[in-house]
């Protein structure tokens, strides 16, 4: 079966595949992270605000999101994305937005529901007494939070995060349903033109594979670290 | 300087944990807070810069009242040192930055001047060297003394300590035990709870022993160590001095 491969066709192939395909991935990847995680905390700390109504449009947010298949998130919201832009800002016409845009609000948006669950339990794992001591000090909430608790919560699970973004980096492969040219999208591509389809996409299995495998490696040696810290 | 005044406290319905405590601190005294576990002495201390709520009676710390909604905490914080049984150094900050952090959010000063007053306390309390170390490679006295730089940092009119030695390894209570007393010598007005009865002796003016959230015994130090007037204090005492 694989004597008559052609892995030629992938070294063609590499400056497409990573300058297109794996640039948008990663600056996806990067993007939505850095997204999820603000809007995620932003979540926590309405959870844990003690404001009981805040708390509850939270909850609900989180629990929607995380009982929806993230392929129907994407491709829902794609649909409805222009139409609620018009409603929200009047016009007269459904509101264009690319499908980058759209595809980066909506992994933000999704991811923001497991971040937030990870951001509250690092902001439960500190002790009520660091808090207090802030706030001994003279700290408002505000700044307890952001320059007590928060560094704290992110530090003491930055593994997590990290664990959950490599997640996030496998499922920016769902944009395909928009057909957007990521690096599994660029992939296919080659492989429907070249009719190449299995060394295409053993290959690109091969990369998110190897990134994948590098970046967990890495999160192994942050929690021995960390462990270490405190 | 502290007043406090018919304070009762309820964690639930059925559950008084202060009853109808009144006393106060004048300014330069020192007072020594003692009592059995559970008697409520962290929640009395809590109480005088609002760590925690109470339902009824009155507190006010310098003339302003903790209590009336319109007072500013923060604030009023800032003038009130605190020290923790359990140290309570924030861990992902170097020391010199436990001591900076408040000085530079809360009083605005520059980073200059909170560098200077941190680097000032640190040679007093004798961990200048440790200024760049993190909390975590520092022994449980050592903490415990950046801890009191770090309440003095802030220019405190007052300073309030919860059983600050009693998480410490024998050997390092002293250390600890010796920063509070020059404090004490050099006028500071404090409230202490404390099982340390030797410190008590050396610079207590006044000592209170609580049971069961009530304040039993309020009385100059002389009186309390001579002769307690109520049973609970004088079986309290012997227990502790036959250590
Ligand atoms: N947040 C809380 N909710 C309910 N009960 C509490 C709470 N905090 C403390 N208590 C209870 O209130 C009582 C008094 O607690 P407090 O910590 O003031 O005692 P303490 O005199 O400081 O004791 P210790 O010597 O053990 O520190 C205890 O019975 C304690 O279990
Ligand atoms: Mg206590």
């Amino acid at each position: 079966m694989f004597a008559n491969l052609d892995f030629d066709v992938i070294r063609r192939a590499l400056p497409y595949l990573f300058f297109e395909g794996m640039t948008f991935t990663l600056t996806l990847t990067a993007l939505a992270a850095l997204g999820g995680l603000v809007f995620g905390t932003a979540l926590a700390l309405m959870r844990l605000s003690g404001f009981k109504i805040l708390g509850r449009v939270a909850g609900v947010y989180v629990d929607f999101m995380r009982s929806l298949p993230l392929v129907l998130v994407i491709f829902w919201f794609y649909f409805l994305v222009p139409y609620i832009g018009q409603w929200v800002t009047g016009a007269s016409r459904p509101i264009s937005v690319g499908a980058f845009a759209s595809s980066l609000i909506t992994f933000i948006m999704f991811e923001a529901a497991y971040f937030s669950e990870i951001m509250r339990a690092g902001i439960q794992s500190i002790s009520r007494g660091q808090p207090a001591a802030a706030s001994a000090l003279g700290l408002t909430y505000a700044q307890t939070m952001r320059y007590v608790v928060l560094p704290q919560a992110f530090r003491n699970m930055l593994p997590v995060l990290i664990t959950q973004t490599i997640v996030l980096f496998q499922d920016t492969s769902l944009v395909y349903v928009l057909s957007i040219t990521d690096f599994l999208g660029a992939a296919s591509k080659v492989a429907q033109r070249d009719g190449r389809l299995v060394e295409m996409y053993l290959f690109a299995a091969v990369v998110y594979f190897t990134i994948s495998c590098i970046a967990s490696f890495g999160v192994r040696r942050l929690q021995a670290r960390i462990a270490i810290i405190r | 300087m502290i007043e406090i005044s018919h304070v009762n406290k309820w964690y639930s319905p059925s559950f008084q944990v202060l009853t109808d405590c009144t006393t106060s601190v004048t300014k330069g005294e020192v007072v020594v807070v003692c009592g059995p576990s559970g008697s409520g002495k962290s929640t009395l201390i809590k109480c005088v810069n609002a760590l925690e709520p109470f339902q009824s009676g009155d507190i006010s710390v310098d003339g302003t009242k903790v209590n009336d909604p319109k007072t500013d905490l923060p604030k009023l914080r800032s003038r009130v040192g605190m020290v923790f049984q359990h140290f309570e150094l924030f861990p992902h900050l170097k020391i010199i930055d436990n001591l900076c952090l408040a000085q530079q959010k809360v009083l605005d000063r520059s980073r200059d001047k909170a560098m200077a007053k941190g680097m000032q306390l640190l040679e007093r309390v004798g961990l200048k060297e440790q200024a760049q170390k993190y909390p975590a490679n520092l022994s449980g006295g050592q903490q415990q003394r950046v801890a009191i730089a770090r309440a003095l940092a802030m220019d405190p009119i007052v300073m309030l300590f919860d059983e600050p030695t009693s998480a410490l390894d024998p050997e390092m209570v002293s250390e600890v035990l010796d920063v509070m007393v020059d404090l004490a010598h050099e006028g500071m007005t404090m409230m202490v709870v404390t099982h340390e009865m030797g410190f008590a002796r050396k610079v207590a003016n006044r000592v209170i022993f609580m049971d069961r959230g009530e304040i039993v015994e309020d009385a100059a130090k002389e009186d309390f160590f001579g002769k307690p007037r109520s049973d609970r204090a004088q079986k309290f005492l012997s227990k502790i001095l036959s250590h």
